[in-house]
């Protein structure tokens, strides 16, 4: 028997998320924190498996490490497969040439290998910086159903954001007739997400046009779409009425944070009915002491909370010492914020200090923006570190 | 060293002690500490201790241990050459199930005989500490001991019916004495009370229970340890660490809520990692209104109202304008708004409805079995 996979998705994580500054440098995006326990990458995994959906590649080249450590067998996302599962596709050298990826076509391009092994009749295509809970089977039921050659999952976005993204011009049926990436003067807010299904033969073959093209940019969204279009192939909308956020930018990723808190959450992360499976802290259930005062807030396994925290999203083994107070905050794994020290409206990366009495971000009413503390840094005793301030690795201390 | 031994776990041993708690499920798998189950502490103390190959040795009610363990992969346990091995009872026309430690030992010794280890670690799992194998090993090879048995120096004597109390040399640590059950402690004094961690070579552990099985023994503290403690050498390790030895409803709960003193979770949980079975659980939410003090949270939790000096499982929720005192509640109960709880202690499931106030004592926690609704 030929085995083979319906449908294999290649998932793009080789993005370096220089908006995301200090959090980004020594990781990929899709291996940044998010919501307490998770990491970006963990939403369109555990999307595939819920989705039915056993093959994923995925596309890493930007400070890959982590990240690859992370996926590891896959085995937290059930995606460690005997036939299938999840694979890292990294750029290699090869016996005609050697290169990096050069853009999102490029990439895929250059694992059609991995991809015909599967022999698939599909190909999902997705990125690695989005959070969302979205059934791509129901996608691909869509795409089978309108006999597209690629359908584009898209979703309204206010129309004063529009122009940030590639936007769909679409018939009544959803068909697409023109495709605009990142317009002045955008004529619909209906938005590319980033997450396409190509009929497997149509996008091997725009994949090799695309990559003969000395001009092309090698790029989904500039190249490979509008060329389909113009040679009128059967492209289709697939509408998502769902939570979907880029956390591309500092601003984006505090926001989607917040947004899992509340009773009602914009965004649940406990719905038992489509679970995010992610890699799991080891650690103890956390401890909220005697004089703390927890509210409004999302706290993972481990941590020690002695202070008070509000309306913050901490992640496993944060501690939060008597007197200090954290507000409006996303703290990541094992930080240390002592006695007396106050952070506000700020996002911590992992395994910082911030010393007795320091002070770190402005109150998020006072407009500065939000502090970003890198990796690894430590806050001297009674430091200040201004809202809107970005610190990494290179900080030293005033 | 640690690599050449094995590990065996009894699962069903101490079962008849939380009648409450182990109706349904095994010694082992009785919920504990908000996230783990009692055989994580033995069984991780052994992967801590780099022992690879565990037998677990089941008897009744192992269904809830098997769906705990499953490959053993979270505790690194799945391997191709050992790792986790579920030694399930053997009966037939002329055998039956086990009944006392020894019957059990003598329906694993297929599984010892074929282990390639030098050294056996025997534990049970009624004991929560961070307990290094590798060290008890050490010692035991350095003694030349026949057998080492653990024990713990405590003023009260536990609860449980069957105990035994050792009288190990005070320099050489050599077991001059062992009393099974004991009934002339005198208050206040410090026994050296056996926690039922035991090291032997495998070959000697094998040779002894042939031996016992051609005299018809029955009993491995009475006919083999007690009997001959003159002619073998029996040595006693003493354990310095926490010991919390759960052998009754109400040392189930005090116990428990040692854990919310930092010096014991230091100890169990410092340094080195508690494995258990993963449930992909949200991270806990806390929400407007809430307070929380002196507690601890497992994942999964999602907490409006007040909860005070309690250790709360996996998936709780706690809903608004209700109180939480003193209790234990454990994986996905559901506490209903304005119930007020004090010194409870919920199994799995629970659902207490809106309004209900319910109160025991530390004494004599208010149990509330597995999936009941009030």
């Amino acid at each position: 028997m030929l085995r083979k996979k319906e449908c294999v998705a290649m998932l793009l994580a080789g993005g370096q998320g220089s908006r995301l500054y200090a959090l980004t440098n020594n990781i990929a995006k899709p291996a940044v924190a998010f919501g307490a326990k998770y990491r970006i990458i963990d939403f369109p995994l555990s999307n595939c498996i819920n989705s039915g959906i056993d093959t994923v590649g995925v596309l890493t080249q930007y400070e890959p490490l982590e990240l690859n450590e992370y996926i590891g067998n896959g085995q937290p996302w059930d995606l460690d497969r005997a036939f299938g599962g999840v694979h890292i596709l990294s750029p290699y050298q090869a016996k005609k040439k050697q290169s990096w990826f050069e853009g999102t076509a490029n990439a895929v391009f250059q694992n059609m290998h991995f991809m015909k092994k599967y022999d698939p009749d599909y190909v999902l295509i997705l990125s690695g910086d989005h959070i969302y809970k979205m059934d791509y089977a129901a996608m691909l039921r869509a795409h089978k159903a309108t006999g597209a050659d690629c359908t584009i999952a898209a979703i309204e976005v206010p129309m004063k954001e529009a122009s940030r993204f590639g936007i769909l011009n679409t018939n009544e049926d959803g068909s697409i007739y023109q495709f605009e990436e990142k317009p002045k003067q955008p004529k619909s807010n209906l938005a590319s997400m980033g997450i396409y299904i190509f009929t497997a033969k149509k996008l091997f073959k725009y994949l090799e046009m695309d990559d003969a093209d000395p001009a092309s940019s090698k790029d989904f969204g500039k190249d490979v779409l509008p060329a389909m279009l113009r040679a009128g192939e059967k492209m289709y909308s697939y509408r998502f009425r769902g939570y979907w956020k880029d956390v591309g930018t500092i601003s984006s990723l505090w926001e989607s944070n917040m947004d899992l808190l509340g009773k009602d959450p914009a965004f649940d992360v406990g719905d038992s009915g489509w679970k995010i499976h992610s890699r799991n802290p080891l650690a103890p259930p956390e401890y909220i002491g005697e004089a703390a005062k927890v509210e409004n807030s999302m706290i993972a396994l481990g941590c020690e909370i002695e202070g008070t925290v509000q309306n913050s999203v901490l992640a496993s083994n944060v501690v939060v010492e008597a007197g200090a107070t954290v507000r409006d905050a996303v703290i990541m794994a094992g930080t240390v914020v002592k006695a007396g020290a106050t952070v506000e409206y700020s996002i911590v990366d992992e395994n910082v200090v911030i010393d007795c009495g320091a002070t770190v971000g402005d109150p998020k009413s006072a407009g500065a923006g939000i502090a970003v503390l890198g990796r690894n840094i430590t806050i001297a005793q009674g430091a200040k570190v201004k809202g809107g301030t970005v610190l990494d690795k290179d900080y030293k201390g005033e | 060293m640690a690599h050449s031994t094995v590990g065996v776990i009894f699962s069903n041993i101490h079962d008849e002690n939380i009648p409450e708690l182990s109706r349904h499920r095994t010694m082992a798998s009785v919920p504990f500490g908000g996230r783990y189950r009692l055989i994580d502490f033995a069984l991780s103390n052994m992967v801590n201790s780099s022992i690879t190959t565990v037998g677990i040795v089941t008897k009744n009610n192992y269904q809830s241990l098997i769906d705990h363990l499953g490959s053993g992969k979270e505790w690194d346990l799945a391997r191709k050459d050992g790792g986790i091995i579920l030694l399930p009872p053997y009966s037939d026309e002329t055998d039956k199930p086990y009944t006392t430690r020894l019957e059990a030992l003598m329906s694993i010794t297929g599984f010892l005989t074929h282990r390639k280890e030098d050294y056996v670690v025997i534990s049970d799992c009624d004991g929560i500490s961070h307990m290094n194998f590798g060290e008890i090993v050490r010692f035991h090879e350095e003694k030349g001991a026949d057998i080492t048995m653990v024990y713990h120096e405590e003023t009260e004597p536990c609860e449980s019916n069957y105990f035994i109390a050792l009288d190990p040399d005070a320099k050489t640590g050599r077991v001059k004495g062992i009393k099974i059950s004991p009934r002339d402690l005198v208050p206040g004094k410090k026994y050296a009370l056996y926690v039922n961690v035991m090291v032997m070579s495998r070959e000697f552990l094998v040779n002894t229970i042939q031996d016992a099985v051609t005299r018809g023994f029955s009993s491995f503290g009475r006919d083999i340890l007690a009997k001959n403690v003159d002619t073998l050498k029996i040595y006693g390790y003493g354990f310095q660490g926490y010991y919390a030895g759960v052998n009754s409803m109400q040392n189930y709960y005090t116990h428990s809520m040692e854990l919310l003193r930092r010096d014991v979770r230091d100890e169990l949980f410092g340094g080195r990692d508690i494995y258990t079975k993963v449930r992909d659980s949200a991270p806990s939410k806390y929400l407007e209104g809430a307070v929380v003090r002196d507690s601890l949270i497992s994942d999964g939790c999602v907490i409006e109202g007040t909860v005070e000096n309690c250790i709360l499982f996996r998936g709780v929720k706690v809903g608004k304008g209700s109180v939480i005192k003193n209790s234990i509640i454990m994986q996905d109960s559901v506490i209903g708004e304005n119930v007020s709880l004090d010194c409870v202690v919920t199994d799995k499931n629970v659902v207490i409805r809106d309004r209900r106030t319910l109160s025991g004592c530390a004494e004599l926690p208010y149990f509330i079995s597995k999936g009941r609704m009030l």
